[in-house]
């Protein structure tokens, strides 16, 4: 069983429909046995780091999916989710995160237009399975202000929008993308296929 | 790159993708996800559905519409028609739309952006504005182009992004239907004057107008209606042509 985390954020229902396109039976859900039992573990996630964060606390789940965590199964943050994998954000003042994967949110302070919203290209950095069926320059769906300012270990793709912003990231059996997968035609369904068979 | 995004609109009435000119009878074409997708697989960016039913009785029922796109489309979709209070947009975006589109509604009550935006984010909220050139001003119009309301379209377009839009399209209303080719003049001054992704809508007639505005303007996204459902534009046809006109373009495989 996979579980997408249910912790009241807003797009739960469009991840689990882009879950199901992509063949992933994902059950929506904040029930400790179901996280205990989850095989993946996906955290949703948008609005604010710190809002999102408190939620999540609220929940109770998270000694549960540093378990999860722990034991190597898989967790993948999806857009906000996947900021509150790193340490900290300074969204709002400076919350901690779940701190799987070392570094910190912040904001994007460029040239261009924030949010970074639209059609962007993936520049591999790293080997990774999420990439098997994808091919670098393909184009995934951004919608975001912040983003995660971290080691080149930790990123197995970026974005260019002036400067090299995370897409995908992982440490180990944690993984994270910065952009809507569930949004992204068919690359992102690929991605979803390809995360699909890291289990096990 | 950050890609130029192509969105067909469709306008939706009773629950059914419906086209014709608005001087012309509507005929019934199409089933919502099934024209959608279509869209989607030729390599849409992007689909903005436009809800025309008109009681508001009516468009309860023809909104069901908006999770059956949810379940089958796999890129971000607006929609708009109508919408005037927070209940309605949340309505809306909780049957699984990632943008709404306001209007007439935000000249009526600005407020409902501001409000909208800060309980959903700015990124789902896009205010819409009709533009109409008179003389030597650009005037916004409401209620589908009827009413003119006297408001300066520049003016308009900055209070709409301070108030918390995200995002906005302009319809240039002289050259909407004339298929001449997009309002340039009009798009360069509100994407010199805001810092939010800006759509530019109204005269596509054929892919040369794209390339034209993409190559004279800054705009983010181009908007087009009729040029897609006669099939006068094929969409994979019109992405290929900008980019070999080295537009960034998404290519869908």
């Amino acid at each position: 069983m996979n579980v997408i985390i249910d912790y009241k954020v807003g797009n739960i229902g469009s991840i689990s429909r882009g879950l199901t396109r992509a063949g992933i039976d994902a059950k929506i859900s904040a029930n400790p046995e179901d996280i205990k039992q989850a095989e993946i573990l996906f955290l949703p996630g948008v609005g604010a780091f710190k809002d999102a964060m408190e939620d999540l606390v609220k929940t109770g789940l998270v000694p549960l999916i540093n378990d999860h965590v722990t034991q190597g199964k898989l967790l993948v943050g999806i857009c906000l989710g996947m900021q509150l994998l790193f340490d900290s954000s300074t969204e709002y003042g400076h919350t901690k995160g779940l701190g799987y994967i070392p570094g910190e949110v912040v904001y994007l302070d460029i040239e261009k237009k924030v949010p970074h919203m639209g059609w962007n290209q993936l520049m591999f950095n790293q080997d990774n399975h999420t990439l098997k069926y994808i091919n670098e320059n393909d184009y995934v769906y951004f919608v975001h202000s912040y983003y995660a300012n971290t080691a080149p270990d930790n990123v197995v793709a970026y974005t260019d929008y002036d400067i090299n912003i995370p897409a995908i990231v992982r440490r180990d059996n944690v993984i994270g993308m910065q952009f809507h997968p569930e949004k992204s035609g068919q690359v992102g369904l690929q991605l979803l296929k390809a995360i699909k068979e890291m289990t096990s | 790159m950050l890609a130029r995004r192509i969105i067909p609109c469709l306008d939706v009435k009773d629950g059914r993708v419906v086209k014709g000119s608005q001087f012309q009878a509507l005929k019934d074409v199409d089933d919502p996800k099934k024209l959608g997708k279509r869209y989607s697989l030729e390599g849409a960016d992007e689909l903005v559905f436009y809800d025309i039913t008109a009681s508001h009785e009516a468009r309860e029922i023809s909104l069901q519409f908006v999770e059956e796109v949810a379940e089958e489309i796999n890129i971000p979709f607006c929609v708009g028609g109508g919408l005037k209070t927070l209940d309605d947009i949340a309505n809306v975006l909780n049957k699984g739309a990632d943008k709404v589109s306001i209007n007439s509604a935000a000249i009526d009550n600005p407020d409902l952006i501001k409000k909208a935006s800060q309980k959903y984010g700015a990124q789902c909220i896009v205010l819409s504005i009709d533009v109409k050139q008179v003389d030597d001003a650009y005037i916004v119009f409401k209620n589908g182009g009827r009413i003119n309301t006297g408001i300066d379209a520049l003016e308009w377009a900055q209070k709409g992004v301070e108030l918390g839009a995200g995002e906005l399209v302009i319809n240039s209303m002289n050259h909407d239907g004339m298929k001449q080719g997009f309002d340039i003049p009009l798009l360069n001054k509100i994407t010199e004057l805001v810092n939010v992704p800006v759509i530019a809508s109204g005269g596509a007639g054929n892919t040369q107008h794209f390339v034209d505005l993409a190559k004279a303007t800054d705009v983010d996204g181009y908007l087009a209606a009729s040029v897609f459902h006669y099939n006068e534009i094929k969409i994979s046809y019109l992405k290929e042509t900008l980019r070999q006109n080295n537009i960034p373009v998404r290519i869908e495989r």
